[in-house]
């Protein structure tokens, strides 16, 4: 696949875990975002602490980035112990560069079998020459250099990210980076390749360098949440360990719950004094909260849960992605459960749509699940700082003081007044027992209907503006995506386009309650449509199936993770239909 | 002449919602009401300020027989809700009531864990030794061999756990053990343990006349502890153990650091701290 972009480089960085492939990886992005470039980095490792295997695999572009894209420019391997785990995400070209240390042993013949370049530098024993430098810090100076990065910007960056370790770390970091950069056998691969030059480092506008995770945090908070129940669950964890200290600044508060069952309703309870509340968890996580989530919808609690999805059933694939838990937060409720799902499109996304989640959740009195995935949330990306401006939500109805208060009554809304603790003369108990509109339990059925009614109506015919998804192009192919796989698809969109075909990208964000009016209104002239899902069962499918109708002829993209989809392979499948 | 210039005593009554209870005649857990709201008009707390949380279960109907703010809410899932509704709101006082299976069985894990954070609640299990919601079954605190139940014939054969050991092993500062057949002890107990700065614990003995006919006879063995409560947790676990289970009184009290997350705000919004992520 020809790549459309003017310098657009993808480097992966392995070692076993410890050897600085990460911290390597990390710092390679920074420089780029300190060059004037874009970029985006994801870590992969598997499930082990220490002794496993990590790889940085980082795409350096001058425009923005939200994909991996389909190949690998360069691997360069500080070791090779478990490199055959990476075999299936790393793929390589046979005019791909090899950078390897010869003393970390043989190179896989499967990748030499390839016909790769390969150029041999003594990474160990160059970091050896620079005392309290490390080998990490010879790879990245050798990728400094292939990149045409400034080194006085990465020897600025070395002494920022080790001066707590201590004056010689810093110094030796800073020979073993140069004694790479300066590397005679790099000057000499870089020039016989003519790679573009990255041009001076240039600002225009402000730019941010954020994980997935840490956008989900700062939406909640930008939405009002002021206080999170937290249990750890992989990939989940390092949303709350940003936001415990945040909140603590903002005058709110996390609390560590013993398992997730807790965690759910602790946030009912805060969420019920009147403080907005959520939690954020994975798959496992998520089966344990359905049945507290189903109490806040009955309730009627604001409550907020981010998923961050990983492999599954079960424990599954718990440090790589997928996004198979679209059924279990569309279906997962039991009895009638009228609720909100929400799906991050990408990084900066995961701002805006937890902001909205939690506003809505608050405006509507219900439950909000949140999806993202694990790609989105350990990925940092470089991206234009966010501008947005979410459509006016009013904050939760709260009630005065009244002598005739009725927590359930019956608006023409649906929404209804809450009461909140402290609040003379307008006592209640908040129960998932159904009830009549003065919130005594009942199993009339006449409350019962009229109660459900209420829950559907004030989701149902609340105007969620033009946010319910995000569209782009035009043409008489359509290609519908949720989520992570949205990078991949405008990504392969602009590709398709580049050649000269027509493609309208839709990515619905407002998962429930659907939007088939709205749907149909973009489909229309559309002839075919092309789904794009990481999911072995095509969960995304079958919810297209029950929620919208969809005249077009369709096919669907649809494989498992925890690979990411890749934009090649989205424009193979509209290249392919085309030519039948 | 203004309300207001006038003292109003508050009655227990005005604490009762207007509600009937679904408990059955003879049932301990009218008992705990009434104790409840004593403790309440006695303590003069406003009825806005304070919240008692329930899970599921007769006892646990509670929750809509009083009138100040209440969350009826999941099986076993009380404590942590009152957790974060105190986590949220330091300003409430927050009682928190149930029966022996959700706060023992369904909710063990919350228990133990309620009574190790020690949050500033108050606790009150009603334990009848069994499950009455679900037509009497063997809870965590039935005999092994109590045999009436269709779902264990002949007896569980499973040896009961003493909730005061549970609550002391696991950290709780005030533990307490109360009678339905007693309710100005156990509301005089009960304004106790909401004046004790932690998490308190009151098992409330309240027998079932409909699956446990014989604990009517309890007032024939309920008596009092003849020692004060103590602060020593050693002796507490000696006389927990020394007992029957139906010696009631103030067990275990001590005054240890009670928990309550957050902070004084620094910044008003998140525009103080986006900084992070600029380039």
């Amino acid at each position: 696949m020809t790549i459309v972009h003017p310098c657009d480089i993808s480097v992966a960085v392995t070692g076993s875990g410890g050897a600085g492939a990460i911290t390597a990886g990390e710092l390679l992005l920074r420089l780029a975002g300190n060059n004037g470039c874009f970029g985006m980095m994801r870590r992969s490792f598997g499930p082990q602490i220490r002794g496993g295997e990590a790889a940085a695999l980082v795409r350096i572009s001058h425009r923005p980035v939200e994909c991996m894209n389909d190949s690998f420019d360069l691997l360069l391997a500080l070791d090779w112990r478990n490199a055959e785990r990476f075999a299936g995400e790393i793929q390589l070209r046979p005019d791909s560069l090899i950078i390897a240390d010869p003393a970390a042993g043989e190179i896989p013949a499967a990748i030499i079998d390839l016909g790769v370049d390969i150029i041999e530098v003594p990474m160990k024993a160059l970091a050896k020459e620079a005392p309290g430098g490390r080998p990490n810090m010879v790879a990245l100076g050798l990728l400094v250099h292939w990149f045409g990065f400034c080194d006085d910007l990465a020897s600025q960056l070395i002494e920022e990210v080790f001066s707590l370790k201590g004056e010689s770390i810093v110094s030796g970091s800073r020979a073993a980076f140069l004694k790479g950069f300066t590397e005679p056998l790099i000057v000499e691969a870089r020039e016989a390749r003519q790679l573009p030059e990255p041009g001076e480092p240039k600002h225009e506008g402000d730019r941010w360098q954020m994980s997935g995770n840490e956008g989900c945090g700062l939406g909640a908070l930008r939405g009002g949440i002021r206080f999170a129940a937290a249990y750890p669950i992989t990939p989940a964890s390092d949303l709350l360990e940003w936001l415990a200290p945040s909140l603590e600044k903002l005058g709110g508060s996390l609390l560590q719950a013993e398992d997730e069952l807790a965690s759910i309703n602790m946030v009912i309870g805060a969420s019920f004094g009147g403080v907005p509340a959520m939690t954020a968890t994975s798959g496992p996580g998520l089966s344990l909260m359905l049945e507290g989530i189903g109490l806040a919808v009955a309730a009627e609690i604001p409550s907020v849960v981010v998923d961050v999805m990983r492999g599954g059933p079960s424990t599954g694939v718990p440090t790589k992605s997928e996004q198979a838990d679209l059924n279990v937060a569309v279906y997962g409720l039991h009895g009638d459960a009228p609720h909100l799902v929400l799906g991050a499109l990408d990084h900066a996304d995961c701002i805006l749509t937890t902001e909205w989640s939690v506003r809505l959740a608050e405006a509507l009195q219900t439950a909000a699940i949140v999806l993202t995935d694990q790609n989105l949330a350990q990925s940092r990306v470089i991206f234009p700082k966010p501008e947005y401006e979410l459509p006016a939500i009013p904050k939760r109805l709260t009630a005065e003081q009244s002598n005739h208060y009725q927590r359930y009554r019956l608006t023409d809304s649906g929404i209804s007044p809450m009461a909140i603790p402290g609040t003379a003369s307008t006592m209640y108990v908040a129960d998932g027992l159904e009830h009549c509109e003065n919130a005594k339990p009942s199993s009339a059925a006449s409350d019962h209907e009229a109660q459900l009614e209420k829950r559907w109506r004030k989701i149902r015919d609340f105007d969620y503006g033009n946010y319910w998804a995000d569209i782009s192009g035009q043409g008489q192919t359509a290609i519908i995506t949720w989520g992570s796989s949205t990078a991949a698809v405008r990504e392969a969109a602009d590709r398709l386009r580049h050649n000269g075909q027509k493609v309208k990208v839709i990515a619905l964000r407002l998962l429930l309650p659907a939007s088939p009016e709205k749907l149909a209104v973009e489909l229309h002239g559309i002839k075919r449509v092309l789904i794009v899902e990481q999911s072995h069962s095509r969960q995304f499918h079958h919810y297209l199936r029950a929620y919208y109708d969809i005249d077009a002829e369709t096919r669907t993209h649809a494989r498992p993770g925890p690979l990411p989809i890749f934009p090649g392979e989205v424009v193979d499948q509209i290249k392919n239909w085309s030519a039948t | 002449m203004s309300q207001a210039s006038t003292p109003i005593q508050i009655k227990p009554k005005d604490y009762k919602s207007d509600i009937k209870p679904i408990w059955c005649p003879g049932c301990g857990d009218f008992a705990v009401l009434n104790a409840i709201t004593k403790a309440l008009a006695f303590l003069e707390l406003p009825h806005e300020d304070v919240a008692l949380i329930s899970g599921i279960g007769c006892s646990s109907r509670i929750a809509a027989y009083t009138s100040v703010y209440g969350f009826h809410g999941l099986h076993g899932r009380a404590l942590p809700l009152a957790a974060g509704l105190k986590a949220a709101r330091k300003d409430l006082t927050v009682l928190v009531a149930g029966g022996d299976g959700d706060g023992l069985s369904i909710g063990g894990n919350h228990f133990i864990h309620a009574c190790r954070r020690n949050m500033d609640m108050t606790y009150i299990i009603m334990d009848n030794e069994v499950y009455g919601m679900t037509k009497g079954q063997a809870s965590p605190t039935t005999a092994p061999d109590w045999g009436d139940s269709k779902l264990t014939p002949g007896g569980s054969g499973i040896r009961p756990f003493q909730p005061a050991g549970l609550a002391l092993t696991a950290g709780a500062s005030f533990i307490a053990r109360g009678f339905t057949g007693d309710p100005n002890g156990l509301a005089r107990m009960l304004v106790k343990a909401i004046e004790h700065k932690g998490f308190s614990f009151v098992q409330a003995l309240s027998p079932c006349p409909t699956f446990r006919p014989e604990q009517m006879d309890w007032k024939h063995h309920v008596r009092a502890f003849e020692e004060e409560a103590t602060a020593d947790p050693i002796i507490a676990a000696q006389r927990i153990q020394a007992d029957d289970g139906m010696s009631t009184g103030i067990l275990f009290r001590r005054n240890l650091p009670f928990f309550q997350p957050g902070a004084s705000a620094v910044e008003t919004d998140t525009a103080g701290f986006e900084s992070e992520f600029e380039l």
